[in-house]
């Protein structure tokens, strides 16, 4: 970068960091595989926590009358389940592979922004921790993950403020990823690769992108109304001065239902690159998923308001959104029938990741159904706020989202590590996992179509939901056998020495598995040029397209293509982009000014101090050091 | 935004569609910043007139006064022109005189904003008092945040200048800050519009 | 699960390719047996699915063959896609490479179209019950404006033929009284926001709640600043569940009503004796519990008057349940319907502290003795 004409270092005190390996490497890195893993541990760490939340719920819920919580607790509880699930692991993992992943299938050396990429892995984790530090400062939050006003505003705990602050600063963390990302997608694809080349995973992964960049503004803006009530006694939601708590409702639905969708269509990529590979077979119909992935995006910020069907909006406004709700389970149902597409005819190898796949697929399959059962707006009246809709979601966020996950870990596990989750557990995971999973959550649409009520801390005998909540006790239970499986599994393969007898494992079709297992810092010594989609698999075998049959192609014979000949190999002369403490400095600066708005503005001049030199810092600092 | 206009400057590695990513990247903040102030707004807009208690606005407002202070914000966007056409010319003295006067005109209105929410502050209007004073007072003061950032990104990029640490395409950056610049005047015109000059329709009771 | 130890790996994944299609088959039955179990749950008590009255059978008239077709999707869909999993399934010897289809736009503007055109005719009766809920009250209905507050519900009878002998309006708590057959037309309002406390844990908060009798009708949003409205009518006489379906904060899990249906005599006979004040009671012990309700106690311990009502006497506190016929037997729970009033216990350990039966309840501590709470428990059921 002989374009600025600075002293790299700067030399202000402070050095630049250069180690690219060890401890301390990970606090200053910029390079979108470390980060993606940090995501990937951190965002897993939280899943743990939350889990363990469930078990709480599951252990409370296990009898009626039960006493293992109190309400107070209990309320703290479900909350922190809700928002460490939703913001702290799904969003983050989900965060996790587009980081690691998006790179390395466009053909890019890195995200484009990769210093604004490690400020946001450090926002996500230092908000995350904000939050939690809310047990030690007064409580959790306890007003659900919706947050709804006017409860959540006069609540006299402090929770709820945690709940602002923390939002908003894994809100910032999320913006500045989304921007990040949707420009690497958008500008760094590699030669040859059009939009219409790119692996649907990425395709996916653009659409939330913008998702998020257009509903994180509406929350945010909806965050800071409840802050200034809550701390400055503002009217916004306060009905005694005129303030409606539904514009709260409002704002928090028109984030809140494309948030939906920011959970479950990375999960949708993921599947729909492993279902393919582990068919032999092209995706059906890529056109049709790519279209009605982003018909989603566009379509899922106008049905909001079907979560507020009781709230009496009239029956006009609930006509229309009933009628949206109807119109976006389409283009959803629409991929169900594209990976079947797939399947079909293929040669079927239910490795680990497929397993899960399909298990992704079937249990959305449910979720999806239930959901539509929610736009039958006399009959959601009914089934609103009950165990239904707590089914309803678990099948479309646990077993849509979380199960899709879980197939991309096993998936990229070895591209990732250079080395192969141990299969075997994998599959006595998956079925562990799936039967826990209807087990916990298959009887929540019995209690729900039973007149059980969701976020109720206990029940009494007298309304015979007992059974089925002791059976959704022992799932749930199941399911943390599950995850320990996972855990066992991952300590195991992680002890073993690195190395892959095959760096292609699953005959993979998309050109991350071009490059080494794991990726060198560069991502690819030689940028492949893009001729198709799957351009992976179309250098290994050729397609007859008159009978539509495979070869595959000799040894040798034209496994690159002659136009990627010619240039510097082995990384050689690549500039990477250099480490650098700016970031981490910059994002400290949030929850420090979190804390300032709770406790004392002298706080807050403190970490926009911090902020302002982090971001002098970082632009005073040449992307590349010199040298 | 200085720092980003870094990350990847023009002429770095070949981008796909051949703008570069900064820039890219700024319209897409930018877009969603239009969905943070459209939300702002329409939270005023909803509220419009609801408040149960005075001040109202009519009771506060000195329209002659903000209309001034309006069109100091709107001149900046001028001077911005200018400091951008000076630093595709590379002549950096008049780059940093017109960014500097930016910045100037920028502080003018904000300066203008402290002294009106300290006027208003003293006619009774706190930012609890009312949902007019609570709408108003977050609605511009959000507006009055990003000015004031503006004007940091401006003093920088002029701080950069004389340093001689600015990239070698000095006129990228200004570029850059410029976009944000005028979109943060542009939402003034709106927020100006739609608090100031459309009467708020009801009596006050 | 590996029963033998074929050599090479292609054996092994043919054994287990077998129990994978016994393990899905199992579980997909699992499944369908599950969903149909939905339906019946014979002892629940609540459930929308045994509606008692117009507006929850026609809820549960739309929800149940809707949920029927979902289950008939469900099964062709899952069952699709076992069958094409089991039949697609790599097998042993058989290293093929499968024709490569990349798509088929006209199979898939059919599966795209087949589903709008299931939606499209599900969402006809929908909208026509939309609005059919929506509809005014007929003229003859009864009118109850439903009062939600942290964490219990209040009752006021609005119409003309229901005022009182006594100056304020006819209103009950816990427990809402109807008579059988009439539409009844409720106006949903949230109260609270009363009791003013320097405690903040102590005050009570206008929050949004939600009212809801499963067996009688769907729910609706209980939301400061607005009014809403449901109508409903039930079938038979007899005591109906429901609760706050809303969360509303520390004790939303126990915010619950009764909805007592009368026939029509027994409906005559309870609103004349509604209409009726707090009669004055003639046991010693019970005039002495009303002497104590009815001053400040002892020692600056407060008074019950200043948050309780008791009709046709000095009692006008608004902020608490309405006590004026609290022993009555329609009136057959307390503190947001948790617990019996017959349940003498639970009345002397509600009086004794408040919190400890119910945490955060609004009613503070009165530091009252035994013989206090005895007197005033006389006092209370004596309220007939």
């Amino acid at each position: 970068m002989a374009s600025l004409s600075v002293p790299a270092t700067g030399g202000r005190g402070l050095r630049r960091p250069t180690a690219l390996t060890g401890f301390w490497s990970w606090f200053t890195t910029v390079d979108h595989k470390k980060i993606g893993l940090m995501y990937g541990v951190s965002s897993f760490v939280f899943f743990i926590v939350g889990g363990i939340e469930a078990l709480l719920i599951r252990a409370q819920l296990a009898s009626p009358d039960g006493t293992v919580l109190n309400a107070d607790q209990y309320n703290q509880i479900f909350t922190m389940h809700g928002l460490t699930m939703i913001f702290l692991f799904v969003m983050p993992m989900s965060a996790a592979f587009f980081n690691y992943l998006i790179p390395l299938m466009i053909g890019a050396r890195d995200v484009a922004f990769p210093r604004i990429n490690a400020f946001s892995f450090w926002a996500f984790i230092l908000g995350g921790l904000f939050l939690y530090s809310s047990v030690f400062l007064g409580g959790a939050p306890n007003g659900g993950w919706f947050g709804y006003a006017p409860n959540s505003t006069t609540d006299p705990t402090i929770g709820m403020t945690f709940y602002a602050l923390g939002l908003l600063i894994t809100g910032i963390a999320s913006s500045a990823g989304a921007v990040n990302l949707a420009v690497t997608i958008i500008n760094m694809r590699a030669p040859g690769m059009s939009l219409f080349r790119t692996p649907v995973f990425i395709w996916m992964g653009l659409v939330v992108q913008f998702l998020l960049a257009f509903s994180l503004p509406i929350i945010t803006v909806g965050l800071f109304e409840l802050l200034f009530d809550r701390r400055w006694d503002t009217a916004f939601f306060d009905p005694t001065r005129g303030g409606d708590p539904v514009l709260w409702q409002h704002l928090f639905w028109l984030f809140g239902h494309p948030e939906v969708y920011i959970l479950i269509l990375p999960a949708f990529g993921i599947i729909s690159e492993i279902i393919p590979v582990f068919s032999r077979k092209p995706l059906f119909g890529y056109q049709f998923v790519v279209f009605s992935g982003i018909s989603i995006g566009f379509i899922g910020f106008g049905v909001w308001a079907h979560h507020m069907f009781a709230v009496g909006l009239g029956p006009v406004a609930n006509t229309a959104f009933g009628l949206s709700t109807a119109i976006i389970a389409i283009p959803t149902g629409v991929k169900i029938f594209n990976w079947m597409g797939t399947m079909y005819r293929g040669d079927l190898w239910f490795a680990t990741p497929m397993l899960y796949s399909v298990g992704t697929i079937m249990m959305f399959v449910i979720g999806g159904l239930s959901g539509v059962t929610h736009a039958i707006v006399p009959s959601d009246y009914q089934q609103t706020d009950t165990y239904y809709i707590v089914a309803h979601i678990h099948y479309v966020l646990f077993g849509g989202a979380i199960f899709g996950l879980f197939a991309g870990m096993f998936f990229w596990w070895p591209k990732i590590f250079g080395r192969q989750l141990n299969e075997r557990a994998g599959k006595w995971q998956f079925w562990v996992q799936i039967v826990g999973f209807n087990l916990a959550f298959g009887p929540m649409h019995v209690l729900g179509l039973n007149g059980m009520i969701r976020r109720e801390y206990t029940y009494p005998a007298s309304l015979g939901l007992t059974f089925w909540n002791q059976v959704s006790t022992v799932g749930a239970y199941l399911i943390a056998v599950a995850i320990l499986m996972f855990i066992v599994n991952v300590v195991r393969t992680q002890r073993k020495p690195r190395g892959l007898e095959n760096e292609d494992p699953w005959d993979a079709r998309t050109i991350e598995w071009m490059t080494s297992c794991p990726p060198p810092v560069h991502n690819f010594d030689e940028i492949p040029t893009i001729h198709s989609i799957d351009e992976f698999w179309h250098r290994k075998y050729v397609e007859d397209h008159k009978t539509g049959t495979l070869v595959p192609v000799q040894a040798g014979a034209a496994p690159t293509h002659a136009d990627d000949d010619g240039a510097h190999g082995e990384g050689h002369g690549i500039h990477l982009p250099s480490p650098s403490f700016w970031p981490l400095v910059a994002a400290s600066g949030l929850p420090v000014i979190a804390y300032g708005v709770l406790y004392s503005w002298v706080v807050v001049g403190a970490g926009a101090f911090v902020m302002l030199v982090g971001f002098y810092g970082w632009a005073l600092e040449p992307s590349v050091a010199e040298g | 935004m200085a720092d980003v206009a870094i990350e990847r400057p023009t002429g770095e590695p070949e981008t796909t569609t051949g703008l570069p990513s900064t820039k890219l990247a700024m319209w897409l903040f930018l877009a969603s910043e239009c969905l943070l102030f459209g939300a702002l707004i329409t939270t005023y807009v909803l509220y419009r007139g609801r408040s149960d208690v005075g001040p109202y606005p009519a009771d506060v407002f000195d329209i002659a006064y903000t209309s001034v202070s309006s069109f100091v914000l709107l001149a900046s966007s001028l001077t911005m022109v200018l400091a951008l056409s000076a630093a595709q010319k590379r002549d950096m003295g008049r780059m940093r005189l017109w960014l500097l006067a930016t910045a100037m005109l920028g502080l003018t209105f904000v300066g203008g904003q402290v002294y009106e929410f300290t006027t208003f502050y003293h006619e009774g209007l706190g930012i609890s008092t009312n949902l007019f004073g609570t709408t108003f007072y977050v609605l511009t003061g959000f507006h009055g945040v990003h000015v004031t950032v503006g004007v940091m990104m401006l003093l920088s990029l002029v701080g950069m200048s004389m340093a001689d640490r600015l990239p070698d395409e000095p006129a990228f950056p200004v570029e850059m800050i410029g976009l944000y610049w005028h979109f943060v005047d542009i939402v003034w015109i709106v927020i100006f519009t739609i608090v100031y000059l459309i009467p708020t329709g009801v009596a006050p009771k | 699960m590996r029963a033998t130890h074929a050599p090479g790996l292609r054996g092994n994944d043919s054994i287990e390719r077998g129990i994978v299609r016994k393990k899905a088959l199992w579980f997909l039955g699992l499944l369908a047996l599950l969903l149909i179990l939905a339906g019946c749950a014979p002892d629940a008590t609540q459930s929308p699915l045994q509606p008692a009255g117009s507006t929850a059978e026609a809820q549960k008239n739309l929800f149940v063959p809707v949920f029927w077709t979902a289950v008939a999707v469900f099964v062709i869909v899952e069952g699709g896609i076992v069958m094409i999993a089991v039949k697609y399934r790599r097998k042993k010897g058989r290293d093929r490479m499968p024709p490569q289809i990349h798509g088929n736009t006209r199979l898939e503007i059919g599966w795209t179209i087949l589903p709008a055109l299931v939606l499209a005719v599900v969402m006809v009766p929908t909208v026509g019950l939309v609005w059919d809920l929506a509809r005014a009250p007929a003229p003859d209905a009864l009118h109850v404006t439903v009062k939600g507050y942290q964490w219990w519900w209040g009752f006021e009878y609005t119409d003309q033929d229901m005022a009182t002998s006594y100056d304020k309006a006819l209103e009950v708590a816990d427990v809402l009284v109807v008579p059988a057959g009439r539409e009844i037309y409720l106006s949903l309002e949230a109260n609270g926001g009363l009791i003013v406390n320097d405690d903040p844990y102590k005050a009570d908060y206008q929050v949004i709640h939600s009212f809801w009798a499963p067996r009688l009708f769907g729910k609706q949003d209980v939301v400061p600043g607005r009014t809403n409205h449901i109508l409903f009518s039930a079938d038979e006489p007899g005591i109906y569940t429901g609760q706050c379906a809303e969360f509303c904060g520390l004790q939303h899990g126990r915010m619950k009503f009764r909805i007592q249906v009368l026939s029509a005599a027994d409906w005559d006979a309870w609103v004349a004796n509604q209409k009726l004040g707090g009669a004055d009671p003639t046991d010693p012990l019970a005039t002495k519990g009303m002497e104590l309700f009815m001053n400040p106690l002892s020692d600056g311990r407060g008074a019950c008057i200043a948050c309780h009502a008791i009709g046709g006497t000095d009692a006008g506190g608004i902020a608490a349940p309405n006590l004026t016929h609290f022993g009555a037997d329609t009136h057959s729970c307390f503190a947001g319907c948790n617990w019996d009033v017959s349940d003498v216990d639970a009345l002397n350990a509600w009086l004794q502290d408040p919190n400890a039966v119910k945490l955060g309840a609004k009613m503070p501590n009165y530091q009252l003795s035994s013989d206090e709470i005895d007197a005033l428990v006389a006092y209370l059921t004596s309220l007939k």
